[in-house]
């Protein structure tokens, strides 16, 4: 891979506020959280036999630094050992065992040097691999809607929680080694992180995010089989499944990821821009994931400015035809993308894209027309409808001047107003034409309907 | 296209010979080429008329390559289009020309919808059975090839679902490649495709010869049910139904059970699911004597699963699974190998779990007997009658006709009783209306003494519920169990208490009167009709409250064809003809319905119908449209009928009804 290491996952971290309230009513989840309990659920235990008890190990403090290489493996083999979290009485001894051991191990990797020894690497990863790597249960709501509903939270954090914090330690380490924990930290294991993703827990999926970062920065030779993997997750995504809890950690770490692509860019990355990213828009749950999707397609134009005409066409080919929510967001989209366009880009698309910011602004919804109309106070965008207000004008002032006599909503037609008056004052000979042509047009109109 | 679509597309061009009504076609082509998407769509609809008009020759030199060129539309028109040239050789000139399709269908089959491509997939299958051998050679099976090593995986994807069309036609040698292609797509690295591959794989084993499917599609199949996306896995079980057909009881042990047994107990809880889920296919598949040995044990494990979903998917199967068993030693087997697992799910954790036993256990009393039923079947019935999950005890009660049959209701009836009374009071209404559902049913197999003594107070009950739903089917429960238990009883028992009911102080008991006449009168025949009800009705009709009044007169009208010309003319007409000139239009509208349907009747001409007043009048005072209206009306006729149509689930509507209404009706 010829690209930089990423920044930090989380850059792209927008919160995404606006889907807090719907139309000023309570979300249903608000509502619903009243009556339904915090549901709990884990597949990774399966009853098979009887259960080891466990037994407490020295302080690996106390051990003499000869004894604690050894200790320190046989406490590792001893957290392979997995409790049923669902039943919450059995086993509490050996759970806390357990527990102490975990913390113990997280607290020795992050304060001790020199002691992610060669030798450690396999009973650290098979430990890893023990408690996280587990088919996750089925939902335990079969019409779960993450914007709507409480996740299920996984049983047992308590334990897996500290196995995360393990394995971000270790990958943090100064003595860690990708040399070697490549021969462990594999393309198998890399997959069934990448599944992990679907967790309805949003804590898990967090950490995740930031495991598969690092792992991203430090593993050069997984990151192509990363990038595939997320490629055909998200295919399924689109295509088969609708149904992924992850998509917006993934995309936070693409975010950073595209960040540090080398120009010109492959012809693999233009096809996932095209391909995968521009279709996910089409998803139901868009707005879980928008924020950092648009994060993406703004990195993408960045990196590489004749990818605009493609990706507004794209987003105009997919432009939610009935959902107002999602049209606000697309809105939202656009503006970003035009915060950074080149204007030699813009004349490019200026046509199709102010046709449909034209329906947009007299869109019926308020909101959709307050957003739209929002983009007047974007000096460069001002900057840009100015410079070819020749083109722009004739195509909005229909339906501005229609909306400025008919809206219903009071804000909307106050800010009709203000976008009426700075048009004119860009080109009024122009505005003058277009409003006595208009004006005759209506009287054509009406002549029509009279004498009808 | 530029001739078919541009202006040289008049009528004259288009048909030869000046005839003005291909104009409309002409308009058809060239709204192919609109902005609006609606207009497209609509003219790709009617594809076939355009085809049609332009005759066979044009179609193939022009309309299909300009469809060809326009693939990049939207989903929807694409989708249409795909669907149209599946039943397009007809209009290109026959099975010789069927390979003009392939080139559009080529790349409709490649565009990232899935619904377009599948669309396309299923066109292109239906085409390929009108080629002929030489031509499917020819042009199909390089267009499968294509597919298959295209770049994108939605070309491979595609790819997948034509192998099995053009393998059986296909020259040995052809064949071999296509069993080639169909080996890679098995190990894509896209596991999009591999998903595709793994749904086909079964189909493609149907038609491939024995020696191949043992040699060539086993160990695709075992590969796929060992893939690491458990998505794969799944898919795989459902192929090895397929397979496991085609192989002798040797092979399969040791060809497909390994990996069958593998899938039951895979650690994926989706893959479990899905082996429970066939269950009842890979049975019949595999046969009596692996069943016994492999699938039984199998099964027990599936019961006893970690995940609810695994133990539904079973439990649903427990019926069917002991009904394919081979008679001889079924019993046994049931009785040592499946009932002590049945036994522990009746008290499972999970609701879904119990209520999809429920909706089967009953089925094995047939299988087992009289005796096993009583002993070992019937505590489990008890024991999920008193089920704290609604949905559990009523798959019991609504199976109960199997177990009827074996050893009679009345063993159950005492259990039964407070599982029924407790149902019918439960406070969701969904749950009463599915118990009411059952009352006929239960009546006809308890017998008319005890349902007197014990449910009949349910039934009368229901009839003020405050749910209209519940009033409705209640209305309905006491017509059949009138067909049931016949006219005598319904004179004793129901009649008086509905009857009683016209004195009600609520106005919508008052109604249920009415309707409860609807339902009843046909049953109950002339007589009683004549003498108890109709004098009720009559009465009614001076209701202060107009919506009771309005009902009298399609209550009228109703049973208008039971009585005789008598009581029509006699008692009837007048009090219809009162109606008629009732202050309230409403009242009026329905009265002038029942007196030209009772006129009809009559074919009498001194029972005038009044065509001034025909039905438009009342729609006219937009007031109406603010008046609840009883409930129960008609939708389609008379004019206020907007408001009561959503509004079911009615303890609201029951006090805004009476408060709108009271205040309207002293006007």
């Amino acid at each position: 891979m010829s690209s930089s290491s990423p920044p930090p996952a989380g850059a792209a971290s927008a919160a995404i506020s606006a889907s807090e309230k719907v139309d000023g009513f309570t979300r249903k989840s608000v509502r619903k959280a009243l009556r339904q309990k915090r549901s709990q659920g884990s597949s990774q235990f399966r009853s098979q036999g009887s259960q080891a008890e466990l037994h407490p190990l020295p302080q690996l403090k106390d051990a003499t630094s000869n004894e604690q290489q050894e200790l320190f493996c046989q406490k590792l083999q001893q957290c392979c050992i997995l409790f049923d979290f669902m039943d919450s009485v059995s086993d509490l001894k050996s759970k806390e065992i357990k527990r102490a051991t975990l913390n113990e191990l997280v607290e020795y990797v992050s304060t001790n040097r020199g002691v992610i020894v060669e030798s450690a690497y396999s009973d650290i990863v098979k430990m890893i691999s023990a408690n996280i790597f587990r088919t996750l249960p089925p939902s335990d709501n079969p019409d779960f809607d993450p914007e709507e509903d409480e996740p299920t939270l996984e049983a047992s954090w308590p334990h897996i929680q500290l196995v995360y914090e393990f394995f971000l330690r270790f990958l943090e380490s100064p003595d860690f080694q990708p040399s070697i924990a490549k021969r462990y930290i594999d393309q198998k294991f890399v997959q069934q992180l990448l599944e992990l993703f679907d967790s309805e827990d949003p804590r898990e999926r967090d950490f995740l995010k930031t495991v598969l970062h690092r792992i991203y920065g430090k593993f050069l030779g997984l990151r192509a089989f990363i990038r595939k993997q997320i490629n055909n997750i998200f295919l399924r995504f689109i295509y088969e499944t609708e149904h992924f809890n992850g998509v917006a950690e993934l995309l936070e770490i693409l975010g950073s990821i595209i960040n540090g692509f080398a120009l010109p860019l492959k012809a693999e990355h233009k096809q996932f821009l095209m391909k995968v990213l521009i279709p996910m828009h089409t998803a139901k749950g868009l707005a879980l994931f928008h924020a950092q999707l648009a994060y993406c397609v703004v990195q993408f134009l960045e990196k590489d400015t004749t990818l605009t005409e493609p990706v507004i066409r794209g987003l105009l080919k997919f432009w939610p035809k009935t959902c107002s929510q999602k049209e606000v967001m697309f809105l939202g989209e656009i503006e970003e993308i035009l915060d950074v366009i080149e204007p030699t880009q813009f004349k490019k698309i200026e046509e199709p894209l102010f046709k449909q910011i034209s329906k947009c602004v007299s869109s019926s919804h308020f909101q959709v027309a307050e957003r739209a109309l929002y983009f007047w106070n974007n000096e460069y965008i001002l900057s840009l409808i100015e410079e070819n207000i020749d083109k722009i004008l004739p195509i909005m002032f229909g339906s501005l001047y229609k909306i400025s006599k008919e809206h219903w909503n009071q804000t909307i037609v106050a800010l009709v107003y203000n976008v009426l008056k700075t048009l004119m004052e860009m080109n009024g000979k122009l505005f003058d034409d277009l409003t006595s042509s208009y004006k005759a047009e209506r009287q054509r109109y009406l002549m029509i309907l009279m004498t009808f | 296209m530029a001739g078919a679509a541009g202006p040289g597309t008049g009528p004259g061009a288009a048909g030869g010979d000046g005839d003005d009504s291909l104009y409309p076609i002409a308009v058809l082509i060239d709204e192919l080429r609109n902005e609006d998407v609606q207009l497209r769509l609509n003219s790709i609809k009617k594809l076939s008329t355009i085809a049609l008009a332009l005759g066979v020759e044009r179609t193939r030199t022009e309309l299909l390559p300009f469809l060809t060129d326009t693939i990049y539309d939207e989903d929807e028109v694409l989708l249409a289009l795909a669907e149209q040239l599946g039943n397009f050789t007809g209009l290109v000139g026959g099975p010789d020309f069927a390979h003009c399709l392939l080139p559009p269908l080529e790349s409709l089959a490649t565009v990232e919808e899935t619904v377009v491509r599948d669309k396309a997939v299923e066109s292109l299958r239906q085409i390929s059975q009108e080629h002929t051998p030489v031509a499917l050679e020819a042009h199909f099976v390089p267009l499968v090839k294509r597919l298959a090593s295209g770049d994108w995986f939605t070309s491979r994807t595609s790819a997948c679902g034509l192998f099995s069309v053009c393998y059986p036609r296909a020259s040995n040698a052809v064949k071999a490649e296509i069993r080639q292609h169909f080996r890679s797509l098995c190990s894509d690295d896209t596991p999009m495709v591999r998903r595709a591959a793994a749904s086909k794989l079964g189909e493609f084993a149907k038609v491939l010869e024995l020696d191949s499917v043992k040699s060539e599609i086993v160990p695709l199949f075992t590969n796929l049910a060992s893939d690491e996306q458990d998505s794969v896995r799944l898919l795989a079980v459902e192929a090895c139904v397929s397979i496991a057909q085609l192989l002798s009881q040797d092979d399969l042990e040791v060809l497909v059970m390994p990996t069958l047994r593998q899938a039951a107990e895979d650690k994926s809880w989706r893959v479990r699911y899905m082996v429970a889920d066939k269950f009842s296919e890979l049975q019949k598949a595999v046969g009596p004597k692996i069943t016994l040995n492999d699938l039984i044990p199998a099964f027990q494990n599936l019961l006893k699963d970690c995940e609810a979903e695994v133990r539904a998917a079973a439990a649903h199967k427990v019926k069917e699974l002991c009904e394919n068993l081979p008679i001889e030693g079924r019993e046994t087997i049931i009785m040592n190998q499946v009932l002590p697992y049945i036994k522990e799910l009746v008290s499972d954790t999970n609701q879904h779990v119990k209520s999809a036993l429920a909706s089967v256990i009953m089925g094995l009393s047939t299988i087992l007997g009289k005796e096993n039923t009583i002993e070992h079947l019937l505590p489990l019935f008890l024991a999920q009658l008193k089920d704290e999950c609604p949905e559990v005890r009523l798959n019991i009660i609504s199976n109960l006709d199997c177990v009827n049959e074996v050893i009679g209701i009345r063993q159950l009836s005492q259990s039964l009783l407070p599982a029924i009374v407790e149902l019918a009071e439960d406070a969701k209404w969904r749950v009463r209306l599915a118990i009411i559902e059952y009352m006929p049913l239960l009546a006809g197999q308890l017998g008319v003494e005890f349902f007197d003594e014990k449910l009949n107070s349910l039934c009368m009950a229901w009839l003020v519920d405050h749910v209209y739903a519940i009033r409705e089917a209640a209305t309905n429960n006491l017509m059949k169990l009138v067909q049931k238990f016949g006219t005598e009883w319904a004179q004793n028992t129901i009649v008086p208490k509905v009857l009683v009911m016209a004195d009600d102080p609520n106005y919508l008991h008052r109604m249920t009167t009415l309707f409860c006449i609807n339902a009843l009168s046909e049953a109950c025949g002339q007589e009683i009709t004549t003498k108890q009800m109709l004098p009720i009705v009559l009465k009614m009709a001076g209701d202060q409250v107009a919506n009771v009044r309005f009902n009298v007169a399609k209550s009228l009208q109703k049973i208008g064809p039971i009585l005789d010309n008598d009581a029509l003319q006699v008692e009837v007409k007048p009090v219809l003809q009162k109606l008629g000139q009732d202050q309230d239009m409403d009242v009026k509208y329905f009265a002038q319905e029942a007196i030209s349907a009772v006129a009809q009747r009559l074919r009498k001409l001194d029972f005038p119908v009044k065509g001034s007043e025909e039905p438009s009048a009342p729609g006219a005072d937009k007031n109406h449209f603010l008046r609840p209206r009883g409930p129960g009306e008609d939708t389609g006729k008379g004019p206020a009928h907007q408001l009561h149509v959503n509004t079911r689930d009615t303890l609201a509507q029951l006090g805004t009804a009476e408060l709108v209404h009271f205040s309207r009706s002293r006007d």
